[in-house]
């Protein structure tokens, strides 16, 4: 699988976020994207998937599913966590397994993974921030999504559960999937190229 | 052993464990005691047995703003002199009166009915009731959606408190809204005043009734802290899971 | 269909869980039935004329209630980003929600009804056919309020600004609701009810797809 764009282009309140972007990732490679703040990196993930509507240049897909958009074939992993504080631990997972998912998963390894089983059936409303960051980590887990498009994903990790992330997006490049990560600071993929956005005049 | 003893919640939970029984057992005594005392009273000259239904209706009118001044108390003692128990007593009678209160427009309406015809006349007691009853609904509502305990409780004692200043001032109102549109005929529930030889059944069954309303309410405090214990420990889960 | 009924049993759940449950919505609606004899008089026999048109006035108010949170709190932990790139259809899922929010909200409102009906003095007849309008109508009410929902979602005061859009559309399904309620009058059953059937039927269809496009153009 490759996803490629070609001259992608964002507007954003009136300005050019950032314009001629061009990259490809192909399964087993991850793309780190980085740059200062307002450089446009949130916008570029929530373009490749599909919530900011592309208005100049080409993304596309080659190998996946011809049925099924981008969107419906990535993980994406934004600022916030999209768990509903009166829902378990385990309720809040299980919807989305079963909303994004085609088959009735089973939530208890991905809960395993990201270290919260012991905590299922607690309301995430007592969850700290780090908590429910991993939890929703645990949803690109429970669901297998080739594409993984992560926004600050160890933002509110601590050492050992970044590490924890680094192994599990390891994990997954090997299984073939790709990663397009966006972050401040290292995440734990070497083998990633980088996109630095912010840097040409835009 | 003081008062000021129970402030602790252990301290308490074990008072409870301890009295709620004995008190339970005093109001089965009293409630038999008084119901055989009304059984023997005599029938009401115009409405035959149905009278009797005002041994239910007028305690339970009684209690309903017993739960009130309670929960106004208390609301005192969450705000003013801070006590940490005054919460837990305000939440636990707020659906102990409302349930009162329900009991006694339940009452009302069925004793009212073979007079009026229908199940309900706005009456002015009554719809005075009907009012309490609504207080009571929101302060519950209150109590529910508020998530933080602490920040409910304060919420809470303050909503309490202005409906305790708004109540006479409701029962006023509705009486004269009741008199402006009925003129001198007044609907009440229970017609003429109350004869004396029904006053001592009456007041045995008050009786009964404010201490099931004090049993109740000791169960329920008992409840809420268990409760909160149970949040408490909670979060400790969480925080001591990495 | 998994995706679905996910959806269904999450927003039941909150709904219930949250704030003051499903019956928060009741006691709204009988609070206001209670207002109006203080504003009018304990007059019996004229509020079993309007009787009918109060309580229906009433369900479309407490029918608001909750509508404003429907997309909102979706909007505002970012589950409707992850909603929107689904795979389930956004139509179905908002058809689903608008299911979920009618089955805690308005069907409580339809059972309650009787017996707030009583303390306007409504008898049997006037009960049922009562009963019947609201639970064809409620669902209407619903569907038509998910449209105002979905343009409010990005809005902070969108409260205020929800009943103002939503109430005039729903101003059809309040005139056949009455007009079949009001068994007292020219005006048979059956002419009105088949209207509002017919109303909550395209409400179902429209409803869902105008709340879709309107939370297309929000979210972008």
């Amino acid at each position: 699988m490759r996803l490629s764009a070609v001259d992608l282009a964002c507007h954003r309140g009136g300005r050019d976020v950032f314009a001629g972007l061009s990259f490809a990732v192909a399964s087993g490679e991850a793309l780190t994207v980085t740059g200062r703040n307002g450089a446009g990196k949130s916008s570029l993930l929530r373009t490749i998937v599909g919530l900011v509507r592309l208005v100049q240049g080409k993304l596309s897909l080659e190998g996946g599913d011809p049925e099924l958009s981008i969107a419906e074939q990535a993980h994406y992993l934004g600022h916030q966590d999209a768990l509903k504080p009166s829902l378990t631990v385990a309720e809040n997972l299980r919807f989305w397994a079963g909303f994004l998912g085609t088959q009735a998963a089973d939530i208890h390894p991905a809960l395993t993974a990201v270290g919260l089983h012991e905590l299922a059936d607690l309301p995430a409303a007592y969850l700290s921030a780090g908590q429910r960051r991993r939890l929703s980590i645990a949803r690109l887990l429970a669901v297998k999504r080739t594409i993984w498009l992560l926004d600050e994903p160890t933002s509110t990790l601590d050492i050992s559960a970044q590490e924890r992330l680094a192994g599990l997006m390891r994990a997954h490049l090997a299984e073939g999937g790709l990663i397009v990560a966006a972050t401040h600071g290292a995440i734990g993929l070497e083998t990633a190229r980088e996109l630095r956005l912010g840097e040409a005049d835009s | 052993m003081a008062i000021a003893d129970l402030a602790n919640p252990s301290r308490f939970l074990s008072f409870a464990n301890r009295t709620i029984p004995w008190l339970g057992g005093l109001t089965l005594i009293v409630f038999a005691y008084g119901i055989d005392q009304a059984m023997l009273a005599p029938d009401d000259y115009q409405q035959g047995a149905t009278v009797k239904i005002m041994f239910l209706h007028v305690p339970s009118a009684w209690l309903g703003m017993l739960g009130w001044g309670v929960m106004s108390v208390a609301a005192l003692g969450t705000l003013v002199w801070r006590h940490p128990l005054a919460d837990v007593a305000a939440k636990a009678a707020a659906p102990i009166g409302a349930a009162f209160t329900l009991l006694c427009l339940v009452t009302g309406s069925l004793w009212g009915r073979p007079e009026w015809g229908t199940y309900w006349v706005w009456d002015a007691r009554l719809t005075s009731e009907l009012v309490l009853l609504l207080l009571y609904l929101g302060v519950i509502a209150l109590w529910r959606t508020v998530e933080d305990p602490s920040r409910a409780a304060r919420a809470a004692a303050i909503l309490t408190l202005v409906g305790a200043i708004d109540l006479p001032i409701i029962k006023f109102s509705v009486d004269w809204w009741n008199t402006l549109h009925q003129g001198s005929s007044v609907f009440r529930v229970g017609g003429s005043t109350i004869d004396s030889s029904i006053l001592i059944p009456l007041f045995i069954m008050a009786t009964a009734f404010t201490l099931l309303f004090f049993t109740l309410h000791l169960a329920a405090m008992r409840n809420e802290i268990l409760r909160r214990r149970v949040r408490t420990l909670r979060l400790l889960q969480a925080s001591a899971a990495s | 269909m998994t995706a679905l009924a996910a959806i269904l049993i999450r927003d039941m759940r909150i709904a219930v869980r949250v704030g003051g449950g499903a019956l928060i919505g009741v006691l709204f609606f009988l609070v206001v039935v209670t207002l109006i004899p203080f504003a009018v008089g304990p007059n019996l026999p004229l509020l079993k004329q309007i009787g009918p048109a109060i309580l229906w006035l009433a369900a479309l108010l407490a029918s608001l209630l909750a509508l404003d949170r429907l997309f909102a709190a979706d909007h505002e932990d970012g589950s409707l980003d992850l909603i929107l790139t689904g795979r389930a259809p956004l139509e179905l899922v908002i058809a689903t929600k608008g299911l979920a929010h009618w089955l805690t909200t308005g069907l409580p409102l339809v059972v309650a009804a009787p017996l707030i009906g009583l303390l306007l003095n409504l008898d049997a007849p006037a009960e049922i056919t009562l009963v019947l309008t609201l639970l064809v109508g409620t669902p209407a009410l619903t569907f038509i309020g998910l449209i105002g929902a979905a343009i409010a979602v990005t809005l902070r005061r969108g409260g205020l600004l929800l009943a103002v859009i939503v109430l005039p559309l729903t101003v059809p399904v309040l005139i056949f609701g009455v007009a079949a309620a009001n068994t007292v009058g020219s005006v048979p059953f059956g002419t009105p009810f088949t209207i509002l059937c017919a109303l909550t039927l395209a409400s179902l269809v429209i409803g869902p797809f105008a709340a879709a496009a309107a939370l297309r153009q929000e979210m972008e």
